[in-house]
């Protein structure tokens, strides 16, 4: 990427921020897009991208840094200021963070997913906060008539070193704002940091602790009224006629509107209830009648769908990689086995429900608050679907309550938006528990036909994973073509850095009429499960360690030998556990990043008993550890649960679920300590966060329930009460 | 529609809604205090813990008739300075990721130190067990429980 920094045109930034009494403001201009497309999903044109302010300070002193990576749990409202505050010289606590909401002016990198926020802006918004510090500086060495050499910046202040004194960034904010932006500036020696690679206290968590925090839901407007919305329970439905008497005689209910739930290739019909408040919207849904044609699809379900996957896979598929003569080796070779791997639909189910309040206003205006993931595309591509231009939208992004990528999607914010342009007041819509759980997008399920093959000395000479599903890109986008490899279904099982000789992996594409998305590490989360689970498999015919034999077919100055030599020292692999004991390993390498695990279990009667996990997450530079800590500490609960509790699953066209009685997420007490430790040996190298905690849980838990039970779990979810 | 007086962190509120409104929308759309949080509707989650007369209580269905005369407890009303000593336990160790959850975890803790000053890791687990937390900081949960009662 390239980019050049310069004072942006204060007169468009009033426009765009409206925020006045500026005195520096810092910029950088993009070039070229910042990578992470498939993502943000921008789609427009970058050469409008001419200036990403991210700092503003104040003649008063007052420090603004401007945030374009959406909080949602993840850590970006600290992580992303302190890498601008760390080079700027200024305490997080002195500076006020805003959130961006997605304006042209702070870039196209306005979202947050794929473990890229801190990746993406490492270099580039340090170099924002050396640039204003430098000007810094220079400001005062001239007002002090003295060598810039002789001066240095602190504290929100610039020093002159041999007498002493001192004037604060506020004072010489006009004057640095006239200096040319420095094209290279400085960047400190990372030996220097004040707060990156320290635990750094994060200021969003007094909020969240007292309930100040603003999350979407919290929003209130003047005017404001609030709509609760009914989707039909069968998707791919069309609504015959609905009778809105009854629900109409409840008090509070103001009207009755249709609107349209617009998922990817998707559109759902929906019939809002709006009212002055949200219960009686809610009660006022639940009196609606609705008829609807089914359209067939009420004889969608589960086990027949399984069963149709399972039959895919006698399918040859498309070649997703190869490399050597995989039939042959396998073919010709002694040792032979072969298993099938399942996984199920899952849930995002973030505690806070889905909702957004927008309002249209009179001149086409829209004004939007939301918990998004991707501000930037919510600016950029949502107006075009109302016939409005861009610069008409103004979006307002709150604290995400968990997100887990279905805040990636606008669909609910859609709906609000054309409900307030119906009724031209400001709409709050929120859809229930159920609504979230029965309606998705959900996480698709993979199934994986595994075949594998070894030498008489115990080597892999032939390796498949061949994966069956539905597909996430068929759901979003029209003209899916399933003759081509789909990278997002076979996400990093042909990226693992085992020397297979003989290797080929394929996909085979099942269609599907429900909405399917990403979630929290994508396919990864499934196809690590299978993957590794098969090389231990491998390594038990082989009759080796898994642990040596994993780390016997990858090279030894690789990330993933170093991550697994951390998990075999920190977690005692050597030393031998008690009797009804087990432990296993694993590691997944994907676009996010790379981590593993070692758990150990013990028998529990029929069951098993999580005892530990020990987690080794590969970063090569980190911002906030005991952050990253919290986030692989979640990676692991949310993989959990996704392992042992029952998942979406569909009758008569219904899903099943409906709540978190019946579509659970582990609490508590099922939940072990897990020990996280990171390796973080600095230089260029970065990786993510948020998500490499959660692909190799599963297959190490599953792992571990086979050395302590001798039983292989093949099938996801499985019953931890009894294996 | 009835008026019911509510006390809400020692202060009244009249609120006009119907009797059969669960108090987390009163306390939320009606009194104006978010902190309180809608997750499930079902008493499933926690989100919406509260306090009923000291007693820690499921808002979203708890119909609002069943709350009138009582003294009502919600996130804003334990501390006027975020200086509770599950809220100062809570920052000290970090534990709110997204933070959503968090309102209904600090008053499950709250009312857990309340009867059990020392809790063991069991008594987390029993008092704690009703709040759901989909980031997965339980553990922090945990250790910010204990430190909060060598705090308090």
């Amino acid at each position: 990427m390239e980019e050049t920094l310069s004072n942006i045109n204060r007169r468009n930034f009033l426009k765009f921020t409206g925020i006045t009494g500026a005195g520096l403001i810092i910029g950088l201009s993009f070039k070229s897009n910042n990578g992470f497309a498939e993502i943000a999903k921008p789609g427009d044109d970058a050469a409008l991208y001419d200036l990403t302010p991210f700092i503003m300070i104040e003649k008063s002193g007052a420090i603004t840094i401007f945030n374009p990576r959406p909080e949602m749990g993840q850590g970006t409202f600290q992580s992303i200021p302190s890498l601008i505050a760390e080079e700027l010289e200024v305490p997080l606590d002195g500076v006020t963070i805003k959130q961006t909401g997605g304006q042209k002016i702070f870039g196209r990198g306005q979202f947050a997913g794929g473990s890229s926020s801190v990746r993406s802006d490492y270099f580039t918004l340090r170099k924002a906060g050396a640039s204003a510090r430098e000007m810094l500086v220079k400001a005062a060495s001239q007002q002090w008539k003295v060598p810039v050499e002789e001066c240095y910046a602190g504290d929100a202040k610039v020093f002159h070193k041999p007498s002493g004194k001192s004037i604060g960034y506020g004072d010489l904010a006009e004057a640095a704002s006239k200096l040319e932006v420095p094209k290279d500036p400085k960047l400190k020696d990372p030996k220097d940091f004040k707060l990156l690679g320290k635990k750094t206290m994060r200021p969003d968590i007094p909020l969240k602790s007292s309930g100040k925090a603003v999350f979407g839901i919290d929003v209130e407007v003047p005017g404001m009224v609030y709509a609760s919305i009914e989707h039909c329970p069968v998707f791919g439905a069309k609504m015959v006629s609905y009778d809105d008497t009854a629900a109409k005689k409840v008090k509070g209910v103001l009207s009755v509107e249709t609107c349209d739930r617009i998922f990817g290739k998707y559109k759902h019909e929906g019939i809002a209830v709006i009212a002055d408040n949200y219960w009686a919207a809610y009660q006022g849904r639940k009196a609606l009648s609705v008829k609807w044609d089914y359209q067939g699809n009420e004889n969608f379900n589960s086990t027949e769908y399984d069963q149709s996957l399972r039959d895919l896979a006698k399918k040859e598929g498309v070649v997703d990689h190869e490399k050597g003569n995989f039939d042959k080796a396998y073919n010709e070779a002694g040792v032979k086995i072969d298993a099938f791997y399942e996984t199920p639909i899952v849930s995002h189910s973030p505690i806070e429900p889905m909702n957004c309040v927008a309002s249209w206003y009179d001149d086409n205006k829209l004004e939007i608050w939301a918990s998004t993931q991707v501000p930037g595309d919510l600016a950029s591509s949502l107006p075009k679907g109302h016939g409005i231009p861009e610069e008409n939208v103004k979006v307002n992004v709150l604290f995400s309550g968990g997100a887990f990528g279905r805040r990636l999607y606008n669909d609910v914010i859609d709906e609000a938006v054309q409900l307030s342009k119906k009724i031209r007041k400001p709409v709050k819509v929120i859809w229930s528990r159920e609504d979230d759980t029965q309606l998705g997008p959900f996480r698709p399920m993979t199934y994986s036909a595994m075949k594998g093959a070894l030498s008489s000395d115990g080597k892999v000479v032939a390796f498949q994973h061949k994966v069956i599903s539905p597909s996430i890109n068929a759901s979003e986008h029209e003209n899916y073509d399933k003759t081509k490899p789909d990278r997002t279904m076979t996400e990093g099982i042909s990226e693992q850095k085992y020397d297979f000789q003989n290797m080929k992996n394929m996909y085979v594409n099942a269609e599907s009429h429900i909405p399917f998305a990403a979630w929290r590490a994508v396919t990864s989360t499934t196809l690590a499960f299978a993957h590794e689970c098969f090389v231990d498999e491998l390594a038990v015919k082989a009759n080796k360690n898994p642990m040596e034999f994993r780390l016997a077919m990858i090279p030894q100055d690789s990330d993933t030998a170093n991550v697994l030599r951390k998990l075999k020292e920190v977690s005692n692999w050597d030393k031998a556990l008690p009797n009804g004991w087990g432990r296993g390993v694993a590691q997944y390498e994907f676009f996010a990043g790379l981590a593993g695990y070692v758990v150990e279990v013990s028998k529990n009667g029929n069951g098993i008993k999580i005892e530990k996990a020990y987690a080794v997450i590969d970063l090569g530079t980190v911002v906030n550890p005991d952050m990253v800590k919290n986030q692989v500490e979640g990676a692991a609960t949310m993989a959990l649960s996704a392992a042992i509790k029952n998942g979406i699953t569909f009758d008569k066209g219904h899903t099943i679920q409906t709540n978190y009685n019946n579509n659970p997420i582990v609490r508590i007490n099922e939940m072990p300590v897990v020990e996280v430790h990171i390796l973080a040996n600095g230089g260029p190298k970065i990786k993510g966060v948020g998500e490499p905690g959660l692909p190799p849980f599963a297959p190490a838990l599953c792992n571990a329930v086979f050395a302590a039970t001798g039983k292989r779990i093949r099938r996801l979810p499985f019953d931890i009460n009894n294996v | 529609m009835p008026e019911y007086t509510l006390n809400v962190n020692n202060k009244n509120y009249k609120v006009d809604v119907d009797q059969q409104m669960p108090l987390l929308w009163v306390i939320r759309d009606f009194v104006g205090l978010k902190g309180t949080k809608f997750g499930c509707g079902i008493s499933q989650c926690g989100a919406c813990t509260i306090h009923l007369d000291g007693t820690p209580v499921r808002a979203c269905r708890l119909p609002v008739t069943a709350a009138a005369g009582k003294k009502i407890t919600t996130i804003e009303g334990i501390s006027e300075n975020i200086d509770h000593a599950v809220q100062k336990a809570w920052i000290e160790m970090q534990v709110p990721q997204c933070g959503y959850c968090q309102s209904g975890q600090i008053m499950s803790a709250v009312a857990l130190l309340k009867n059990k000053p020392k809790p063991t890791d069991a008594d987390i687990d029993a008092a704690m067990r009703g709040n759901l937390c989909r980031c997965g900081t339980y553990q922090r949960i945990r250790s910010a429980i204990h430190r909060a009662a060598e705090l308090i």
